[in-house]
């Protein structure tokens, strides 16, 4: 084929999504690296190169690296609960519990909803529902909003993420379960072992790569964590509860330090480069073939 | 004595199986109870919703002014008519770009085409934040791009098509034989005419998959629409929605009609195509 012709071809078949993915991800990719070296305001017509300031400004913004050790918390925190309340869940539902399909779909229900919409349900569930409560049932954790102080604020953010993501994981565990082969299980309780320990040592070694999607998904869905944040508690009482992602929004469009807002986004990218990378190399291997 | 032993065993089990049931029942209920409270909150006054939130229904009979109001005030038609519009022509030009892409890329061991693929793979793990500043000073300050439909579409596209083009990939190489295409193409069909009448009808269970997922993160997208659109007119369903909580956020009748409605028509889908969008999930999820 004359080089023409396949340039034509490229170009036919290849051509329109090359052109978006270079127009909206590569060059932006680029730019913003240039951006990091430059004191643009945003609005100004000229920008002034400036050199490292912008990298060094970021290791002195504390604020930043307050966001991102309360986004490492509420990841942790998050990946945890999600993840074991899905896989109790999927064990659950696996066992022979009838309706797998609807109770399937039930849990899934909140990830049909983008992060927005739910924080104001909540928002509105922890401001007024619980504290309603208070009346009928006074214990502390009913007696105030739980979105007016810090750690509860912080909670309630664990809790919704918790409840939305659990039921997408769940989806994947059980999918997981399901793909275990008859034989296997069969085979070990033939050999004596009791349900106890063919889910500890036959069925959990098998589950390892829905573990490594699971954790990947929730670990990093965790860490971009923007809408939800926005809505439940925005980033209140007294920015005790923004995560980076807020932060990053902030410096670029409300200080219009948008310099010094891009090199904060590319150590925000690095830290959840390494930490995804990490966990998905160790989970992988652990991965056992039947 | 088996008899007598299995007898014993049956019943453990039967009372263990009630016993999950009722769990996972319980669980269930606590997951749907916020959809619940809103719907239910949706149809009474403010000063019902505030004493007892708890309550079905209110005294004065249900309240259907709040989902007046709601539409009124959020422009339910007009935003929701923008969602439409912006959601609809991004996933079909999607699928139809990515399914392309990926078919060459499959098909072709061409160096621009392994370059771009690989590109495409690695770009998947940048996070939006990353390239969200760049991207609103090119094309906003700029080119002055800000505040047109298809500048949304512009962008959704340019964030589907790497996973799009991969999961088509995956789909092409393991299930459409290359035999079936060069059969066609002795027939005298060239290369467009074999993709669009062999390739792309047999693209349709992957292309369903990428269509669900892209729908559901396109339609409740907020951030980049937020940029994107400044002026009202324009508003998609998340940024309405923002804007009307902000202003009438005491006003819970209205708050949880709106909610209500800006829920509603996902939920909808999702009853009748519930078995499609779930395997679209899972099959998404495991690439």
């Amino acid at each position: 084929m004359s080089f023409r012709k396949k340039m034509l071809l490229f170009l036919s078949f290849a051509g329109p999504a090359v052109f978006f993915f270079i127009c909206v991800v590569i060059i932006p990719l680029i730019y913003g690296i240039y951006l990091t070296f430059t004191d643009w305001n945003g609005l100004a017509d000229t920008k002034n190169f400036v050199g490292l300031a912008n990298y060094k400004e970021t290791f002195q913004d504390s604020a930043f690296w307050n966001t991102l050790l309360l986004t490492t918390g509420f990841s942790f925190l998050s990946v945890l609960f999600i993840n074991v309340i899905a896989f109790l869940l999927a064990y659950l539902l696996t066992s022979g519990v009838k309706g797998q399909n609807f109770f399937r779909a039930g849990f899934f229900t909140p990830n049909l909803i983008g992060g927005l919409i739910l924080g104001y349900i909540w928002q509105i569930f922890f401001s007024r529902v619980l504290t309603s409560l208070y009346t009928s049932i006074p214990i502390a954790l009913f007696q105030k909003s739980w979105l007016s102080s810090p750690g509860t604020a912080f909670a309630a953010l664990v809790v919704v993420q918790t409840w939305q993501l659990s039921g997408y994981m769940l989806l994947i565990y059980i999918s997981g379960f399901v793909g275990i082969s008859e034989d296997v299980i069969e085979a070990a309780k033939i050999d004596g072992a009791n349900e106890q320990k063919t889910t500890l040592h036959i069925r959990l070694p098998l589950m390892v790569p829905s573990f490594v999607v699971c954790l990947f998904l929730s670990l990093t869905r965790s860490f971009k964590v923007y809408d939800l944040n926005l809505s439940l508690t925005a980033g209140g009482p007294y920015n005790s509860t923004k995560m980076t992602a807020m932060h990053i929004y902030t410096q670029a469009f409300e200080n219009h330090r948008y310099g010094t807002g891009q090199a904060e986004a590319l150590i925000f990218f690095i830290v959840i480069a390494i930490i995804s990378l990490t966990q998905t190399y160790i989970g992988k291997k652990r991965e056992v073939e039947a | 004595m088996t008899k007598a032993s299995s007898h014993i065993g049956g019943r453990k089990v039967t009372v263990f199986r009630a016993i999950k049931m009722i769990i996972a029942i319980v669980m269930l209920i606590i997951y749907l109870f916020p959809f619940a409270l809103v719907l239910v909150n949706s149809l009474k006054t403010k000063l019902t919703i505030v004493k007892h939130p708890l309550q079905l229904l209110d005294a004065k009979g249900l309240q259907w002014v709040n989902y007046k109001n709601a539409i009124d005030q959020m422009n339910f038609g007009r935003s929701f008519a923008n969602s439409l519009f912006v959601v609809g022509i991004s996933v079909v030009l999607l699928m139809l770009f990515a399914s392309m892409a990926a078919w060459l890329f499959v098909r072709t061991d061409w160096a621009a085409c392994k370059i771009s693929f690989s590109a495409m793979l690695a770009s998947m793990i940048v996070p939006f934040q990353v390239v969200m500043i760049p991207l609103i000073s090119i094309y906003g300050a700029q080119f002055h791009m800000l505040n047109h439909r298809m500048t949304m579409v512009f962008m959704n596209l340019g964030f589907g098509v790497s996973m799009c083009t991969f999961m088509c990939h995956g789909f092409i190489k393991g299930n459409i034989p290359v035999a079936l295409e060069e059969a066609a193409r002795i027939d005298g069909a060239g290369y467009h005419r074999t993709f669009f009448t062999i390739v792309l009808p047999l693209l349709k269970p992957i292309l369903s998959t990428v269509a669900i997922l892209e729908i559901l993160s396109y339609w409740n997208d907020y951030l980049l629409p937020s940029m994107v659109f400044t002026r009202k007119e324009f508003y998609t369903l998340p940024l309405a929605i923002r804007t009307f909580y902000g202003e009438f956020s005491s006003d819970y009748g209205n708050i949880m009609a709106g909610l209500t409605l800006s829920v509603a028509p996902v939920i909808l889908v999702y009853l009748l195509l519930q078995k499609y969008v779930i395997g679209g999930i899972v099959a998404g999820a495991v690439k």
